[in-house]
């Protein structure tokens, strides 16, 4: 097990991210639940995962009360629907009073609607470029 | 009034059809291509061809410009979406939903759209308060349902007809507020005489609806 303290961590999505995650998280010995709506996403889990797995709708009150979400240290909203992830995150906040919460959307206008309520925000297009502005930047200095 | 529908299906079509008859001005969002065209033919409204969960969409649409924006699509986190950012992001002060799940209708309003409404609960509101009364025809659910103004016909049966308002012994939480008598509104007093063929709009907790029905009407 690892030094740092183990968490309970819900991961809604279990596609090529939450199975990533999980899987790590999993592995470095925290409590990890994965929702997701369709059973077969659960087959993306490495053989480190053995956390739980819930098929649900997390946008569903009670498919999160079922994950005991309000035990919840962390919730990270990794589906592939940015509308999804921003209703879940807030239900996350706003009923299950979870510490820290994080949402992937994809289109960065959405991202405003996170603002001032706790929410942080994974925007892959903008975390992509900046690695990609990085690379570019010595030959860019350069000419 | 300017009105932006967003999301398919007949429903959408019929809904804009009555706003443009009353002389509201209409944009629908719509992401079906195929029924964009079909709208487009029908309809004197700006059909926008799109994801309206998307705010460079609404955007586009116009969206600042609405004085309501209804969502209703078949996806209860593209409404919330939708409301929040016509909301939030563009002003809109009217924003208006139908939510699947009735649990949903409290999901909604502790995350800030207020007017989210369960078709389910509409419904199953209707069959529980006995609306199929041919007497009673209309019943308005306030709050979220703690009061109900219901509109009672008086028909030639009815036990209350010939008596003042004060000896039909209502009790205290059924309340005559107004009278409708050949289409004239009377806010009515304890010495007004109930008249066939009144139309009572009467206020009532949930709880003496029942009552209040069967006093008014004479039925069991």
């Amino acid at each position: 097990m690892s030094s740092v303290k183990s968490q309970f961590i819900v991961i809604v999505g279990c596609g090529r991210l939450g199975s990533y995650i999980a899987g790590i998280l999993s592995r470095d010995g925290h409590s990890v639940v994965v929702i997701d709506a369709k059973k077969s996403a659960f087959d993306a889990l490495s053989p480190e995962f053995s956390g739980f797995q819930i098929e649900g709708d997390a946008t569903e009150l009670g498919v999160l009360r079922e994950a005991k979400a309000e035990k919840a240290d962390i919730l990270i909203a990794s589906t592939d629907n940015d509308n999804v992830n921003l209703m879940v995150a807030q239900i996350a906040k706003q009923f299950f009073n979870i510490r820290k919460v994080i949402a992937r959307i994809y289109e960065i206008k959405r991202e405003m609607l996170c603002k001032n309520r706790g929410i942080e925000t994974v925007c892959p297009s903008s975390v992509v470029g900046d690695i990609f502005l990085n690379f570019l930047s010595d030959s860019l200095e350069r000419n | 009034m300017q009105i932006m529908i967003i999301g398919a299906g007949k429903f959408i079509y019929f809904l804009a059809k009555t706003f443009i008859s009353k002389g509201y001005r209409v944009t629908i969002i719509s992401k079906d291509n195929a029924e964009c065209q079909w709208l487009s033919k029908r309809l004197k409204a700006v059909i926008v061809n799109g994801d309206g969960s998307d705010p460079r969409i609404l955007e586009e649409a116009e969206v600042k410009k609405m004085d309501a924006v209804l969502a209703l699509t078949p996806n209860d986190e593209d409404n919330l979406t939708i409301c929040q950012a016509a909301e939030h992001l563009f002003g809109v002060s009217r924003t208006i939903t139908l939510v699947n799940d009735p649990e949903q209708e409290k999901v909604f309003r502790q995350l800030g759209v207020k007017r989210a409404f369960s078709l389910t609960t509409v419904l199953s509101g209707l069959i529980e308060r006995r609306v199929e009364s041919e007497d009673v025809i209309n019943l308005i659910p306030i709050g979220e349902g703690e009061v109900n103004l219901t509109e009672i016909i008086l028909k030639a049966d009815s036990p209350v007809i010939g008596k003042r308002l004060k000896d039909t012994d209502l009790p205290g939480d059924i309340l005559v507020t107004c009278i409708l008598r050949n289409r004239k509104a009377i806010i009515p007093r304890g010495e007004t005489v109930l008249l066939e063929q009144d139309h009572l709009v009467v206020m009532t907790l949930p709880q003496s609806y029942g009552e209040a029905i069967r006093r008014l009407t004479g039925e069991s």
